[in-house]
């Protein structure tokens, strides 16, 4: 159990509001990437990265670390942005986003950038190794847990449900699925697409220990947290409610943010919003 | 003449590879009885994981063991670790260059009675055209044994083709097997044969049919495809001028197609590909399939002779 104070929450905040200054630069600089999505995932990364997770960026691959596998893999830039501040490479990395030769992959690719533990984007692929990696640690006789951020458009890949099953099947309550449900995908909002919903009865039907939290709401992605380690017998589902965008006030809910990054005005009106 | 199916050879050398090294996992999605790996699972239960008949979630399991240490081996049959998984293949194991060894059973025509939609003569092309796959067919119970020690001991995927019915045994124990080096089984300077899986026995058996007719044609078992043995293929070509490859495959994308563009781009021969031609397999008994798709010891030695007509003098 991590502590829950005024203390730790406003540190976590920044290390959020920090992320997502990083991640509309970064963006703004490669020119094309995942915006909205990356923006959603802000509260509940920061709180993985500086709050819930024994990592130590001098040793990235430390054999005790947990590990969290970015299955929503287009959310790259939420990821890197951790990454950076957690002190696994130098910020100025973060400029070199999808361009030749970068270690930052337009999708996250763990033999290009340590701190990375699972190469994703295909979606529905990343919740499939969280359920090997938690069956690794059981094996190993070792108490790391595994955490693995899903998209809840990505729920509609039939992967992500033998990938649940098996998860509950194994009883691996050393592994946390977390939904960022904002509720819109590619081609508009999910339950016009194809609807995944309802979410947590899904997850709850599959065996999950199931958890709905506002998903910027730092006090209760850590209660959520916090609930997962207090679980035995099955994985945590915790599907978080989020908002497309959130941050930047142009981009909130709004569907055409998916998979455009901001160009150079856009990032100085984003920025200016983060830093006020 | 000995036999054993290769999937029986698989099963029992996986069980002592567990024996002898502690980070080997196995997976398998409903088949074990069939591919074999309920030898291990028997054995090391705590190391045996079923991922149910969910091969996709089975080669992402597989990733992130392999991502945390072990030394995985996935099994089902070749239709469906290739084809129904290809994409989490690709992505989650060949890209990010793991170990994971995908243990196919049930390959090609030899299915038998399950009929087209099981047998899978398109996995070798479709696991050779992945960066980073190391794929292999072995030949006999022998020459399995001996592959699963090398692919434990090599780092990063790898793809090996197994089959259904029993196979002559054409190996010795003291035989040597190793990744990207085929092994000349038999020279001859008018032709030679290069074969892989169980193609290779009856190439031997073709081969000795032609003898007695005054044609001597070397056989090679090329049972590694990728990385292929170019030396080899090169050294054939120059020796013989006519090269044979035989494979219970499709000719579009396996050892045919290896071989033919080898000699193309380093020593052009007249080359005949003996395999599936661009069609799907059907209901049958192996044997009658092999007959059916032109793939029995005849078959090869009339072969032989057209390719010898077509061969510059």
């Amino acid at each position: 159990m991590r502590p829950i104070n005024i203390d730790t929450i406003r540190m976590v905040e920044e290390k959020a509001r920090r992320i997502r200054e990083n991640i509309i630069s970064m963006l703004g600089q490669a020119g094309s990437g995942h915006t909205g999505g990356s923006l959603s995932a802000a509260d509940i990364v920061a709180c993985l990265y500086f709050w819930e997770m024994n990592l130590d960026p001098q040793q990235p691959h430390w054999p005790d670390r947990d590990r969290f596998v970015l299955s929503k893999g287009h959310a790259a830039p939420v990821l890197y942005a951790a990454l950076a501040e957690k002190g696994f490479f130098p910020e100025e990395w973060l400029q070199t986003l999808r361009k030749l030769g970068s270690p930052l992959q337009g999708h996250p690719d763990m033999r290009k950038l340590a701190g990375v533990e699972a190469s994703t984007g295909s979606l529905g692929q990343g919740i499939s190794w969280a359920v090997g990696m938690a069956l690794a640690a059981r094996l190993d006789k070792k108490s790391y847990r595994v955490y693995a951020l899903l998209g809840d458009g990505e729920l509609e890949e039939g992967m992500v449900w033998e990938a649940t099953m098996a998860a509950a099947h194994y009883k691996l309550d050393n592994l946390v699925l977390i939904i960022d449900y904002n509720g819109l995908q590619i081609d508009g909002p999910i339950s016009e697409v194809m609807s995944p919903e309802p979410i947590g009865e899904k997850f709850a039907a599959f065996g999950c220990h199931v958890v709905e939290i506002d998903g910027h709401n730092i006090a209760e992605i850590m209660a959520a947290l916090n609930a997962a380690r207090q679980t035995k017998g099955c994985p945590t589902a915790i599907v978080a409610r989020t908002t497309k965008g959130k941050g930047c006030s142009f981009m909130e809910n709004r569907v055409e943010w998916h998979g455009v990054a901001p160009k150079p005005d856009e990032v100085e009106r984003a920025l200016a919003e983060l830093r006020s | 003449m000995e036999k054993q199916a290769t999937r029986d050879a698989y099963g029992k050398a996986l069980a002592e590879l567990g024996r002898t090294y502690d980070n080997v996992v196995v997976l398998d999605a409903d088949l074990s009885k069939s591919t074999k790996t309920a030898d291990f699972a028997k054995a090391f239960p705590e190391r045996f994981f079923n991922a149910g008949i969910a091969e996709q979630n089975m080669m992402g399991m597989a990733a992130g063991l392999a991502a945390c240490g072990k030394v995985v081996f996935a099994s089902s049959f070749a239709i469906f670790a290739t084809g129904r998984a290809f994409e989490q293949v690709r992505n989650s194991i060949a890209y990010p260059h793991l170990n994971v060894k995908i243990c196919a059973t049930h390959a090609g025509l030899t299915v038998g009675e399950d009929g087209g939609s099981h047998q899978a003569v398109e996995d070798i092309s479709l696991m050779r055209s992945l960066p980073n796959m190391t794929v292999v067919v072995p030949a006999d119970g022998v020459s399995v044994k001996k592959m699963l020690h090398n692919l434990y001991k090599m780092e990063g995927p790898a793809y090996m083709r197994l089959g259904r019915p029993a196979v002559p045994v054409l190996y010795r124990e003291e035989d040597t097997i190793e990744i990207g080096k085929g092994n000349l089984l038999r020279d001859g300077n008018d032709a030679a044969i290069i074969a892989c899986g169980i193609m290779v026995a009856k190439a031997l058996q073709a081969a000795e049919k032609l003898a007695a007719e005054g044609i001597l044609v070397a056989v090679a078992d090329m049972h590694t495809i990728k990385p292929l043995d170019q030396e080899l293929v090169i050294k054939l070509a120059r020796q013989t001028g006519a090269l044979l490859t035989v494979e219970e495959h499709s000719i579009i994308g396996g050892l045919g197609s290896a071989v033919c563009e080898t000699v193309s781009e380093h020593y052009p021969v007249p080359v005949l590909r003996m395999g599936i031609a661009d069609a799907f397999g059907q209901s049958g008994t192996p044997d009658d399939l092999l007959e059916h798709y032109g793939l029995t010891v005849d078959d090869i030695v009339r072969n032989i002779h057209k390719l010898l007509e077509k061969r510059p003098l």
